[in-house]
This record gives structure tokens, C-alpha cells and sequence, in this order.
């Protein structure tokens, strides 16, 4: 079926509320610390107090001894006996030589490289038995010199060795784009403009927090693990294959319920292993829930850059070339995809909406003493855009040009598109959003708004951000090229009842994305049955054939279009009994809103008298075709889909405390083919608010001596709540995704990406008058004031 | 959390003997749970006050408010008498963290934690209210003395606080937005005999301004706060705001509260 057709069917684009939320909304979902299993002891984990040391000596006598203690396991115990946690991607240096992949131990051994780094297990039979044991271990450290935030890093300052083996704490270098190209445009410049900025380091912080349970069965030599996960197959994987050595048919991986992600669910973490594996030396159901203390230390951080980009232009404001370089922070060790979040998800997007001709891009990849940094929403596409988007309008400041005239005068124009940094852009009108943004931002009247501001003592300000992102990740050949060590296609399994009810088993995972719903309108719309009438199934390795999980906004692009695909099988074979039913070739037969027609004739048979035929194949070709209407499928995408939008941010700035107030925030997004526009919207919204955090206020720090986390909670890390933000101003506009069954590009990271450089930008143009030019993220009250001050 | 024994007095009489054996007082508990859940305090037993009668009520009495220790934040911010003679207090007790907390938050659990970052010190401060205790009366000049002290002995209880009612009065506030907590807040009374301010978030512990309040007695307005230099000498600096900043928002809170006071 062709996309243009699929978006025409019923239940295609209807906003249908949640199936899932009345589970969710009256407390009668399953999430992981939900599950309580047999006779199942807790586990908590020691963690390092020091950012950088070396353990001299692990004592357990007092804490074995300690009441409801089953067992303690520190990293002599694990030593030999597992591998570490994989890394998912390689990346390689520009001579060719392979990054620095230094060990990932389960518990550490012999060493600590972050706070919060994992010491020992300790399972008691209570969590609260577990913790006093747990304090009754008595370590021995001898601390070490930190190595702490990126830019000292990228100094190369002598003295700290995180890993022997990178010994001057660099995991890579990485490259892309033409370095002489880009050198020669520039020498032809007529304007050049720089930038340097600070893309700030987040905490994740989903409402659920990392937790899990492991079980170990001796009768058949299984183990079953729940995990607060967006991949259980991938998960699975990991572990089995790489740190366990074990069989993978002997373990089963179930995510259920799971309070959001946001990309720090994806990763394989030493708790998990360490889990299972303890599972069976003790025998027992073991269960960890992080405490959020934990959540702040151990989940994967995400961003934190820290850049220099330069604009090549010609007079009229043209782009002629981009320069960046970027050093960025992969923390202690190597997390599950960090590698490759700041390069392949990074790099390849700062071609933005232009169609800039030459890009050279050079990225530096450090070892900190600091929790790992991987995907957080957006993964390395909001720090392309932040860093494209802020260039952007700081070009027109410079040109005297308006921020909506610049990007006019240098977006592409004409699909497919093909970028000088590796990704070819299928379809899209970057105008088209523009423009109906401007319109419901209503840009024409900023002057006057910005004139009452001014009347009372206050200074407005209007920023854009025109994002491009790369989501569905991605044809699995094109993946492993650029280093992948998985492939990243999905699986889609329809099962079809006697009764004609459909069950659908996807390997996508919803973890807040309302699959439950937006699937079940696929399936229905496609057979022309009621959405009611199907139910989606997600998150078992036991019950889902196979499945790489949802991140990237990949989960309708690439797991819809696995299932499209079954569902084609399905259509095929329901044909084949419905012509036999029907005494005609299957060639005549027409699936037309639920019923088989014979073309041209008044013949029809509904779908639900196929599926009980297919069952109980009494009038059946059974001599061709078997029985049963049960269909799987692989989907390997052709391409990335490249969802856009222009965001348009007004801020208003109270100049006596620097107080930044969102006055209005516009959002036109493409994301093709909707399903269902209030799960989009609400897609959005999440992503907006997100990102916005990041720009106005959530900022990660440490310590820059100690390495200790100084945002350690919700006291001084602080996140956005409803009352920050105005009504938001949503729409979309539609150039369906050209190589999909759906049309669909994605819509789950758009706003985080998107939406942090149009407030920055909008903040820049207030304070512009003053001469401030430069500012980093978050616009706190403290901070702005503070411009305010360097520049009076 | 520790183990820890709990105990609930019906009578503050019980309530003192609990506490003088050694039982560790629990009003709201808005600070002292969360830090006995991160095993940061491990009283090995709690008196919790919340059935203590002698403990609760609002009256209005002449020109002043006496408000029982165990008052919630909402009881507050919703009483009429309150609103009415010194809606300043109403407004500072409608604003204090979120919802939850004013529901559990008690007006005498914050006076006794002296948190330096804390609303409520700083109106008891401004208003030279009188802390009621189960030993004596202390005046509010003499009670906060910094960063979580207060001259409360062992055992003694906050019974009521006896808030003379101003003139004119307001609160303002710039909130830290991770914690909710004031990164400054202002309280500025005006009486007969003068105008008293009090600031919280900026220093070692809530304290009052001497150069606004003088300023401020002379003229009441917020060009008379905005004449006074805020030295930045003795506040603190920390993640969220430098003392420049605090000192500036010093000034610019008092002119507000001034001008909101003014009406």
C-alpha cells in the first residue's frame, strides 16, 4: 500500500485518546518495582564517594555478618569470571586506528573513576538490611587527582590517567567533511563569523527510575530479568553475548511498564548484570530500584560540549562554508552508544536546512573522572542545532539581516537533497514552516510588543531555530559501515484471532509514546476493523520474536513499517482464502474497508469470516495454502527520515533580576503522515518543555576539583513545571516521508531538539541592545543578570 | 530511614516529658523526614505533635495574631482573620514551596528549623514577633542566631507565635527554581514606632536591614529602599547566585515589597 493511500484510510490521523492511560491513570500499570516475585531479596549497590581512586582494600567481615544479609560480591568476585560493559559503536580516528576501549568492569576493580561508580552488590532480605550492610563496608581508598570537566580535558594537562589505556584521556578523534574545501571557502569569504559555546550538561531524571529483577530458575537453567528498559532485546544481546557468555535463549528480558526513557533507558547497565548473574550464585529472586540519589549518579548524563564553529559567507549573507570543532565529554567510561552520539548523530546533521556547500567537522572525545554521558533526547541532533541555530542568528545580527531572512536566503530548496556530511535529505519544505510560523507567531507585531516591554522597564526579545533531525535509525548496512555493532531494523509480528481481533507483537518499546494506540490505529485502519479490536504487545523478549528497541524517533517509521509489512503478508494470504471462498482468482480480489470484494462484481466476504476460515479451514485450499493468519516481518529502513520545523521563542526579561519569562512559543513541525495528532502533540509539548529545561534552567554540575556532583537532587537540579511555560502554539505542516510504507518521519525528539536555541537566541536579541553577544545555557535569573553586569 | 520508635501525645504535657526523655520533636516533618529518608538524621524516636490540641488555632486578639505552632502553612494562608489583619503572613504562608508541603509544613516546625533559606523567619522577624515556648517567651530578635540555630534549649517546644499586627506590611520573593526555597526573600513591616526589615535566602540565617529600615522609616516608599547601598559583605555565594546577585535582589525585593505594601 502506498503511503499517500494509507494516510487516507479511516483512523488515520484521528486523535484518539490513550488506550494505555486508563491503566496508567488509575494505578493499574505494571511497572518494573510493581513486580514482586517469590521469596525475592533486594539489592543495593556501594558506590564510590570519590570521583578518582584507587581501592587498597575491600573489608566485608562485619557487613557479611550483618542481619538479613544473602550476599556481598565486589569486583574480586567478578574478576575473571564476565566481560565488561560493551560499547555498541566504533569509531574510528582519522589515521584509521581504532578509539581507545578501555574495560567497563561490572563492580570495580582496583579502582574508582566517577562518584556513584559501582563498588559491590549487597543483597539482604530487606532493602533496608541491605543499605545497613552495605555501610558496613569498610573500603579502603586512596584518592587520586580528578580530571573533571571537558575543557580541562581538552588542555591535556598532565597528571590524571583515567584508563592506562588512553593516557592522555582521549577516547578519539573523529572527522567528517572536507577540510580543503572548507579551508578554500573560507579564504574567499566575504563575512566570517564565530561562535564559542557551551552546550550544558543534563541529568535525565524520567519519572520512574532505573530499576530491576532478577530470577534464576534451576530446573531449566533460565533466567528471567525485568528491567526498567526501552530495548529488551538489545539488552539482552549486550548482556548474554558480551559480558555473560551465556546462551541467549536462556534468558528473557521483559520491560514492562516503564516511566519514561529519554534515551537513559537504552543502555545496558552493571546493575542489570550484576543482577542476574547474582540471581544464581544465591538462588534467589533479587529486586534493586534506584533511590533517585542513585538516579543523579549512575543514570547516563547527556550533552556537554563545548565548541568553536566559524560561517563562511558571501555578501549577501549567503553560506559558503562551516568550520566546528568540538570537544565532548564521554565521562568515565564507555557508555552503551555514547561513542557515537557525538559524531554519526552529531556531525551529520550541522548541514541544518542549508544548503551550506562545504562542512568540515572535527570532534575530540575525552575521558572525564564523571558518570558516563550517552543518548539523552535528541542525542547529539540538539547540539547540532543548538550550536547551527545560534550561529545562524548571530550571522544575521552581524549582516544586519533578520533571523527569519537569513535562513530563507539558504534553505534548501530542492529533494532529495544530498549534505555534505554524509546524509541525504529525502523530502521537505523548510519555507513552508517558516512562513506559517511566522504568521502564528505573529511576527509582524513584535516591534510593537517590544515597544510596551520597553514602557515598562522591561526587554523583549524574538529568537528562531529551524532544526532538522535524522530519526528512524537506520538501513543496518549504512549503520555498520559507520561503525554500529548492532543492526537497526525492527520486527513486527500480526497475529490474527479466529474471532478476527488482532494481536500485534512489535519490537518498539513504549516507555510514555502511546504505541498501545497509535499501532493499534495502524492495524485497525488497515484491516478496517475497530481499534478496539487490536492490542498491541511490546517489551518481552518471551513473547516478541525479535526487536531493537525505540530511540531516535524511530519507533512509527521503522516498527510501524515492520508491521505494514506483516500486514501485507496478511492481506496477501486473507486474499488467497477469500478467492477460494469466493470461487475467483486471487488476482480479482479487492480489500477495500474491511471486505473482500470481487472487482466489479457485488460479491464480498467481511475480514472477520477470512480469519475464521483461516482456523477452521473447512471450506480451505488446503492443498496451497496452510491454515492460520499469523504473519512476521522485518523492516530495514533505506534511509533516515528527516522530520523539520521552525520554532519561533519571545521572551520578555525583567532587567532588575534577570528574570527570563517565555511570553509566547510557536512550533510548526513536519513529521509527514500523522497517526494521531493529540499522541503528537503531546510528543511535542514533552519535547518542548524539555528542552526548554535545558535552556532556561536544568544544568549539571560538579565540582571542578573534587568531581563531586554538586545538582545531586531535585534541591539544586532544578527541573521545569507546568507554571514556567506560556500555552504553546503547535502546528504542522505535511511533506509525507518518501520511503516509508507510513509516510511518517517521527516525532518523539523534536521539541528537545529544536527548541533550546530559540529561546537562547530569543534571549540574545533581548539583551542585544546592551552588547551582550555571548551566553551560555541555562538562562537562570542569576545568569542573565550577570551578562547584564559585564556589559554596563 | 533508620528504625525509630513514634509516638503520638495527646497532651502537650506528654508531649514535653517525650521530649525531655530524649524524643526528637516531629511537626510537619517537611524537613526531617526527607533527611531521615536519606538517613542524613536517625532520631531513634519521634514525638509527633500533630495531636497535641494545645498546639493548633489561630486568634486575633486586639492588635495582635497569635498563631499555634502546629498551624499548617494552608491553615494560614486560609484563615480569615489572617487575611484580613495581616495579609502579608497569608500571602508568605500561600506561597511557601507547593501544595504538599503547605498541607504538612507547620508554621512552628519552620520558626524551630531555621533553615536560612525558610519564608516564615523572616516575617516573624520583620513583625518583632514574640516565640511562645513551653519555658518561656523570646523575643524574635533574640531567637534566630544563623544557619539552623535558634535559642531554643533542649526540650523546649514552640507552643504559639504572637505576631504584633503592622501597619502595612508585604513579602517578596525570587525563588531558586530547583528547590522552590527563596534564593531572597524580603519581609518589610511598617509600624508607629518604625519599619522593620527582614531577609531570608542571602545570608548565614534570616537577618534584618539596618540601612532600609532607617531609610524606610524616614520614607516609605521605594525610591527611599532603592537609595540604600546593599553591601554584599557577609551573604553567600553559591551554586545559584553569586552576592552580587543576592545583594541586588536585596535592593529590588525591598522596593517591591515597598511598593506592593503601598498597594
Amino acid at each position: 500500500m502506498s503511503a499517500t493511500s494509507f494516510s487516507q484510510l479511516p483512523h488515520i490521523g484521528e486523535a484518539l485518546r490513550r488506550k494505555e492511560d486508563y491503566r496508567f491513570l488509575t494505578g493499574a500499570g505494571q511497572y518494573t518495582d510493581d513486580v514482586t516475585l517469590a521469596h525475592q531479596a533486594h539489592a543495593v549497590f556501594l558506590r564510590s564517594p570519590h570521583a578518582h581512586a584507587l581501592i587498597k582494600s575491600i573489608d566485608l567481615a562485619a557487613a557479611s555478618k550483618m542481619p538479613g544479609v544473602v550476599g556481598i560480591f565486589t569486583g574480586k568476585d567478578i574478576d575473571g569470571k564476565m566481560g565488561g560493559l560493551p560499547c555498541g559503536w566504533l569509531i574510528n580516528n582519522p589515521d584509521g586506528s581504532p578509539m581507545k576501549e578501555p574495560p567497563h568492569p561490572i563492580l570495580a576493580i582496583g579502582k574508582v573513576r566517577h562518584v556513584g561508580d559501582h563498588v559491590a552488590i549487597v543483597v539482604a532480605e530487606t532493602v533496608e538490611q541491605a543499605r545497613n550492610a552495605a555501610e558496613a563496608i569498610v573500603v579502603d581508598y586512596e584518592t587520586l587527582p580528578a580530571l573533571v570537566s571537558v575543557a580541562d580535558a581538552a588542555k591535556k594537562r598532565g597528571g590524571v590517567v583515567i584508563h592506562e589505556q588512553a593516557p592522555d584521556n582521549q577516547c578519539y578523534k573523529w572527522t567528517i567533511g572536507d577540510k580543503a574545501a572548507v579551508d578554500a571557502a573560507f579564504a574567499s569569504a566575504a563575512h566570517v563569523t564565530s561562535i564559542d559555546l557551551i552546550n550544558n550538561r543534563l541529568i535525565p531524571n524520567a519519572i520512574e527510575p532505573r530499576a530491576a529483577i532478577a530470577s534464576y530458575n534451576r530446573a531449566s537453567d533460565e533466567y528471567t530479568l525485568y528491567v526498567a528498559n526501552q530495548n529488551p532485546h538489545v539488552e539482552r544481546l549486550l548482556m548474554t553475548a558480551f559480558v555473560l557468555n551465556l546462551p541467549e535463549h536462556k534468558v528473557r528480558v521483559i520491560a514492562p511498564d516503564v516511566g519514561g526513557g529519554f534515551g537513559s533507558k537504552i543502555f545496558l547497565y552493571a546493575e542489570d548484570v550484576a543482577l542476574t548473574w547474582a540471581s544464581k550464585q544465591l538462588n534467589r529472586n533479587i529486586k534493586w530500584t534506584a533511590d533517585r540519589a542513585e538516579s543523579f549518579l549512575s543514570d547516563a548524563h547527556g550533552r556537554d560540549h563545548v565548541s568553536h564553529a566559524q560561517m563562511a559567507m558571501d555578501a549577501n549573507g549567503k553560506f559558503l562554508a562551516l568550520r566546528v570543532h568540538s570537544d565532548v565529554n564521554l565521562g568515565a567510561y564507555l557508555s552503551t552508544f555514547s561513542t557515537a552520539v557525538p559524531t554519526i548523530l552529531y556531525a551529520t546533521l550541522l548541514a541544518g536546512q542549508y544548503a551550506t556547500p562545504q562542512i568540515h567537522v572535527e570532534v575530540d572525545a575525552w575521558f572525564t573522572n564523571t558518570t558516563p554521558v550517552d543518548a539523552y533526547r535528541g542525542a547529539g541532533r540538539p547540539e547540532a542545532t543548538y550550536l547551527l541555530e545560534r550561529l545562524v542568528s548571530r550571522c544575521a545580527w552581524e549582516l544586519n539581516i533578520g533571523q527569519d531572512e537569513i535562513r530563507k536566503r539558504n534553505f534548501i530548496n530542492s529533494f532529495p537533497y544530498q549534505t555534505p556530511v554524509a546524509l541525504q535529505y529525502d523530502t521537505g519544505d523548510f519555507h513552508a514552516c517558516m512562513d506559517k510560523a511566522r504568521v502564528l507567531a505573529d511576527v509582524d507585531g513584535f516591534a510593537q510588543r517590544r515597544a510596551e516591554s520597553q514602557a515598562q522597564g522591561k526587554l523583549r526579545g524574538i529568537g528562531y531555530s529551524s532544526y532538522i533531525e535524522a530519526c528512524g535509525i537506520a538501513p543496518s548496512n549504512v549503520a555498520g559501515a559507520l561503525g554500529a555493532r548492532a543492526g537497526l531494523f525492527e520486527c513486527g509480528q500480526v497475529r490474527v484471532h479466529p474471532t478476527g481481533s488482532v494481536t500485534v507483537f512489535t519490537g518498539s518499546h513504549s516507555h510514555g509514546q502511546g504505541h498501545e494506540t497509535t499501532f493499534a490505529q495502524v492495524v485497525a485502519a488497515r484491516l478496517g476493523i475497530p481499534v478496539e479490536n487490536v492490542d498491541v504487545v511490546h517489551g518481552d523478549t518471551g513473547r516478541v520474536p525479535f526487536g531493537m528497541g525505540t530511540y531516535g524517533s524511530r519507533s512509527i517509521s521503522v516498527g510501524g513499517a515492520a508491521i505494514m509489512k506483516a500486514l501485507d503478508k496478511i492481506e496477501i494470504k486473507a486474499k488467497k482464502i477469500a478467492a477460494h471462498l469466493m470461487e475467483t482468482s486471487d488476482a480479482d480480489v479487492e480489500f477495500v474497508n474491511g471486505e473482500f470484494i470481487v472487482k466489479g462484481t457485488d460479491k464480498k466476504i467481511p475480514f472477520a469470516q477470512i480469519a475464521l476460515t483461516a482456523y477452521v479451514p473447512h471450506n480451505y485450499p488446503l492443498d496451497k495454502l496452510e491454515p492460520g493468519l499469523e504473519e512476521t516481518a522485518f523492516y530495514d529502513p533505506t534511509n533516515f527520515t528527516f522530520p523539520g520545523g521552525t520554532y519561533i521563542c519571545e521572551v520578555e526579561i525583567d532587567r532588575q533580576t534577570g528574570e527570563v519569562r517565555i511570553d509566547r512559543f510557536t512550533a510548526v513541525d513536519d513529521f509527514g503522515t500523522l497517526i494521531n495528532p493529540l499522541i503528537v502533540e503531546g510528543q511535542v509539548l514533552g519535547g518542548l518543555v524539555q528542552g526548554l529545561g535545558q535552556a532556561l534552567m536544568e544544568n549539571c554540575v560538579y565540582d571542578d576539583q573534587t568531581g563531586q556532583l554538586l545538582t545531586g537532587s531535585f534541591m539544586d537540579y532544578a527541573m521545569p513545571r507546568a507554571a514556567d511555560f506560556p500555552m504553546f502554539t503547535l502546528d504542522t505542516v505535511c511533506t509525507p516521508c518518501t520511503h516509508n510504507p507510513l509516510g511518517t518521519k517521527g516525532c518523539g525528539e523534536a521539541g528537545a531538539i529544536g527548541s533550546p536555541p530559540a529561546l537562547i537566541n530569543a534571549v540574545l536579541d533581548a539583551l542585544g541592545p546592551l552588547g551582550v553577544k555571548d551566553f551560555d545555557m541555562p538562562a537562570s535569573p542569576h545568569r542573565v543578570w550577570e551578562a547584564m553586569q559585564r556589559q554596563s | 530511614m533508620y528504625a525509630f520508635t513514634y509516638q503520638r501525645p495527646a497532651t502537650l504535657a506528654d508531649a514535653v516529658k517525650l521530649v525531655a526523655s530524649g524524643a526528637r520533636p516531629l511537626a510537619g516533618g517537611q524537613t526531617l523526614l526527607a533527611s531521615m529518608k536519606l538517613r542524613l538524621s536517625a532520631p531513634e524516636q519521634l514525638a509527633d505533635l500533630s495531636g497535641v490540641a494545645e498546639l493548633s488555632g489561630i486568634r486575633k486578639s486586639g492588635n495582635t495574631l497569635t498563631i499555634g505552632a502546629m498551624s499548617r502553612h494552608r491553615e494560614v494562608a486560609g484563615n480569615a482573620d489572617v487575611k484580613a489583619a495581616f495579609p502579608a503572613l497569608a500571602w508568605l504562608a500561600d506561597h511557601i514551596g507547593d501544595r504538599q508541603v503547605r498541607a504538612m509544613g507547620t508554621i512552628g516546625g519552620s520558626v524551630a528549623n531555621n533553615d536560612p533559606a525558610a519564608c516564615y523567619p523572616s516575617a516573624v522577624l520583620a513583625s518583632g514577633a514574640t516565640i511562645i515556648t513551653t519555658q518561656r517567651e523570646i523575643a524574635a530578635d533574640d531567637f534566630f542566631q544563623g544557619l539552623f540555630a535558634t535559642a531554643l534549649n533542649e526540650g523546649e517546644l514552640i507552643t504559639a507565635i504572637s505576631f504584633p499586627i503592622p501597619k502595612r506590611a508585604a513579602y517578596e520573593k525570587l525563588r531558586q527554581k530547583a528547590s522552590n526555597f527563596p534564593l531572597v526573600g524580603v519581609f518589610v513591616a511598617q509600624f508607629d514606632e518604625g519599619v522593620r526589615v527582614a531577609v531570608t535566602g542571602a545570608g548565614n540565617g534570616v537577618f534584618r536591614h539596618a540601612g532600609l529600615e532607617q531609610a524606610l522609616s524616614q520614607h516609605f516608599t521605594p525610591e527611599s529602599a532603592a537609595s540604600v547601598k546593599i553591601h554584599a559583605d557577609d551573604l553567600n555565594s553559591d551554586l545559584h547566585a553569586s552576592v552580587a546577585y543576592r545583594a541586588n535582589l536585596i535592593g529590588v525585593l525591598t522596593q517591591r515589597a515597598v511598593a506592593k505594601a503601598l498597594g
